[in-house]
C-alpha cells in the first residue's frame, strides 16, 4: 500500500514539477509570474489529444507537437504581453495582469475550438506490471520516464551548455549578462518558449494520466504549479522539482490514508506550514527572492 | 580610437551629462575623474550601451555607436568592468570567466584563460567556487579577468579601486597598467585621483555633468583647482 501510493504520488508529482519548472524558469529570468502558463499547459494537452485521435500519431510525436505549439505560444506571449512592458516605467504588476489577459483569451479560444466538455485521452498502452504488492501501469512508467528525463536534461543543459549558462547569468543579473555580450532579449524569448514547451508536454502527460482533457484544466493545474513555485523558493530549479514531488506525494497520501475530499486542503495546508517554517521556500535564500 | 562629442544623457528630466567631449587615443590610458555624482558612471553606461544618450555622438574606430545595445558594443571590442563589479555570485569563478568570452569564436579562449589565471592565481585556486564567496579585492580581479576574456580593444573601468584596501588598490592599478602595455586601450573612471593620474596618459575632470578641465595627466595633476579639489589634503585620496 505504502509503496504503491508512493509511486502514484511520484507520478502525479513529477507532472507538477514539470509545470512548476515553467513558472520557475520565467520567474528566474524575468522576475514575473506568468499567469498564462496553465492555459498553455491546457493547449498542449489538447494539441496532444488531437494529434493522437485525429492524426493517429504515436504519443512521442504528439508530445513533440504539443511542445512545438507551446513554444510558439510562448513566443507570442512574450511579444504580445511581456516585451511591450519591459523597461517601461510600469508597475511590476503589469505583466501579471497582461498574462492574466492572455490566459483568459486562451481559455475562451479553447472553449470555442474544443467545446466545454471533457474528452478522453485514448492511450495505446494499457498494460500494467506487478511488482510484489505494487501495480504500476505502463502509463505511469511513461509519465515518470518522460518527466524525469526532461528534468535531468534541463539540469544538464543549464549547468553545462553555453546557452544554459547564459540563461543562468541572465537570471542572476540581466544587465551584467548583457554587458558580457549575451543578447538577453533572445534569452528571454528562449526562456518563455522553453517554459511553455515544458508546460505543454506536462499537459499531454496529465491528460494521459487522468484520461481527461478539458478547457478548464489549466486553472487547477496552474494553481498547483504556482504553489510549487512558491514552495520551492521562487525561481529555484531544484526547489521546483522537489516541491512538485512533495506536493504530489502529499496529495496521494492524504487520499489514501485520509479523506479524498480533503486532498487539496491537506496539500495546501502542508505548503502553508512549510512556508511558516521557511518563508523563503525550500530552496530560496532570504536575500534572493525571485532569482535575483 | 574613441571620440565622444556633445554627449547628453539623462534620467528623465535630470541631465546627468550635459554635453561632454572626450577623446581616447589608441593605446593610451585616459582617466575620467570627478566627485560623487559628477556623472562618471552615467558616461560609462552610455558608452557601454546600458543607457541611451539623448544627443551627441560616440564614435569608435570611425563608426557611430551611440544607442547600440550592450551586447552589440561588446562585439565591437569594448568591455566594461562596471561599478560594483557585478560578479555573478551564483555562478562559479570559472563560469564567470567563461561568460566573459561568451561572444568569442576564435580558438584562443583557453590561452587567455591561462593568462588570466597566471595573472590572478587566486582565481585558479578557487575556480570551482561560487563568485559570491570571493572577497572584494578578489571580485575586482575576477571582474577584470572576466572583461579580459572578451579580448577587448577598449577596456572601460568604473572605479576599480572602490572599497578596496590600499595594498589591493596598488595591485589593481599595476594590473591595469600591464593590460594597457599588452595592447588594450583603457578608459579609467576613478575617485582615487592620485593613483589614476600616475598611470594615465590623459585625464578629464568631470563636474556635475560637464568636462571642466582636461590635458595630459601631468598637466591635470599640476592644475591648481584639481590639486585643491581632488589631490588636496594628502589623506583624502591615497
Ligand atoms: N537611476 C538614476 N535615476 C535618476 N538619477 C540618477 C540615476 N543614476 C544616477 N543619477 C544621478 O545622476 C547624476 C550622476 O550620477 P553618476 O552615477 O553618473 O555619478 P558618478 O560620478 O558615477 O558618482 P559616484 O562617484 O558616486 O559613482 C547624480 O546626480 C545622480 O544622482
Ligand atoms: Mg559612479
Amino acid at each position: 500500500m505504502f509503496w504503491q501510493q508512493l509511486v502514484n504520488g511520484l507520478t502525479l508529482g513529477s507532472t507538477y514539477s514539470l509545470i512548476a519548472l515553467g513558472y520557475t524558469l520565467i520567474m528566474g529570468v524575468l522576475n514575473i509570474v506568468n499567469m498564462a502558463h496553465g492555459e498553455i499547459f491546457m493547449f498542449g494537452a489538447f494539441v496532444g489529444l488531437l494529434l493522437v485521435t485525429h492524426l493517429k500519431v504515436n504519443i512521442f510525436v504528439a508530445m513533440l507537437g504539443a511542445a512545438l505549439t507551446g513554444a510558439i505560444l510562448g513566443i507570442i506571449l512574450e511579444r504580445v504581453a511581456l516585451r511591450p512592458l519591459r523597461r517601461k516605467a510600469v508597475s511590476h504588476l503589469a505583466p501579471l495582469i497582461s498574462t492574466i489577459g492572455v490566459s483568459i483569451f486562451l481559455e475562451s479560444v479553447a472553449l470555442k475550438l474544443f467545446g466545454p466538455q471533457s474528452r478522453d485521452f485514448p492511450s495505446s498502452f494499457t498494460a500494467a506490471f506487478e511488482f510484489g504488492p505494487m501495480r504500476i501501469s505502463l502509463v505511469q512508467i511513461f509519465i515518470l520516464a518522460v518527466s524525469f528525463s526532461l528534468m535531468l536534461v534541463l539540469r544538464f543543459w543549464l549547468a553545462k551548455t553555453k546557452i544554459g549558462k547564459a540563461l543562468r547569468a541572465t537570471a542572476e543579473n540581466i544587465e551584467t549578462a548583457n554587458l558580457l555580450g549575451v543578447n538577453t532579449n533572445k534569452i528571454i524569448v528562449l526562456t518563455v518558449s522553453l517554459a511553455s514547451a515544458l508546460g505543454s508536454v506536462a499537459g499531454v502527460l496529465v491528460g494521459l494520466s487522468f484520461n481527461a482533457v478539458e478547457p478548464t484544466m489549466g486553472i487547477t493545474m496552474g494553481l498547483k504549479g504556482l504553489a510549487v513555485l512558491i514552495l520551492g523558493g521562487m525561481g529555484n530549479i531544484t526547489g521546483a522539482m522537489l516541491g512538485g514531488l512533495i506536493l504530489g506525494i502529499a496529495e496521494v497520501f492524504s487520499v489514501a490514508y485520509g479523506n479524498s475530499s480533503y486532498r487539496d486542503a491537506v496539500a495546501f495546508g502542508m505548503i502553508i506550514v512549510i512556508l511558516f517554517i521557511r518563508p523563503q521556500g525550500l530552496f530560496g535564500s532570504r536575500d534572493q527572492q525571485g532569482g535575483k | 580610437m574613441l571620440k565622444i562629442e556633445g554627449l547628453v544623457t539623462g534620467y528623465g528630466s535630470i541631465k546627468a551629462l550635459k554635453g561632454i567631449d572626450l577623446e581616447v587615443p589608441a593605446g593610451s590610458i585616459v582617466s575620467l575623474i570627478g566627485a560623487n555624482g559628477a556623472g562618471k558612471t552615467t558616461a560609462m553606461k552610455s558608452l557601454s550601451g546600458l543607457l541611451k544618450p539623448e544627443s551627441g555622438r560616440i564614435i569608435y574606430k570611425g563608426k557611430q555607436i551611440q544607442g547600440l545595445a550592450p551586447h552589440k558594443i561588446v562585439s565591437l571590442g569594448i568591455s566594461l568592468v562596471p561599478e560594483g563589479r557585478n560578479i555573478l555570485s551564483q555562478m562559479t569563478i570559472l563560469e564567470n570567466l567563461e561568460m566573459g568570452a561568451y561572444q568569442r569564436k576564435d580558438g584562443q579562449v583557453a590561452a587567455d584563460l591561462r593568462s588570466v589565471f597566471n595573472r590572478f592565481p587566486v582565481l585558479e585556486e578557487r575556480k570551482n567556487q561560487l563568485g559570491g564567496t570571493l572577497s572584494g579585492g578578489q571580485q575586482q580581479m575576477l571582474a577584470i579577468g572576466r572583461a579580459m576574456m572578451a579580448k577587448p580593444d577598449l577596456l572601460l573601468l568604473d572605479e576599480p579601486s572602490m572599497g578596496l584596501a590600499p595594498m589591493v588598490v596598488a595591485d589593481i592599478f599595476k594590473v591595469i597598467k600591464e593590460i594597457n602595455q599588452e595592447g588594450a586601450t583603457v578608459l579609467l573612471v576613478e575617485q582615487n585621483v592620485r593613483q589614476a593620474l600616475k598611470i594615465a596618459h590623459y585625464a578629464y575632470v568631470l563636474e556635475t555633468g560637464k568636462i571642466v578641465y582636461n590635458g595630459t595627466a601631468e598637466e591635470v595633476a599640476a592644475n591648481p583647482r584639481v590639486k585643491e579639489a581632488y589631490l588636496g589634503g594628502s589623506k583624502t585620496t591615497v
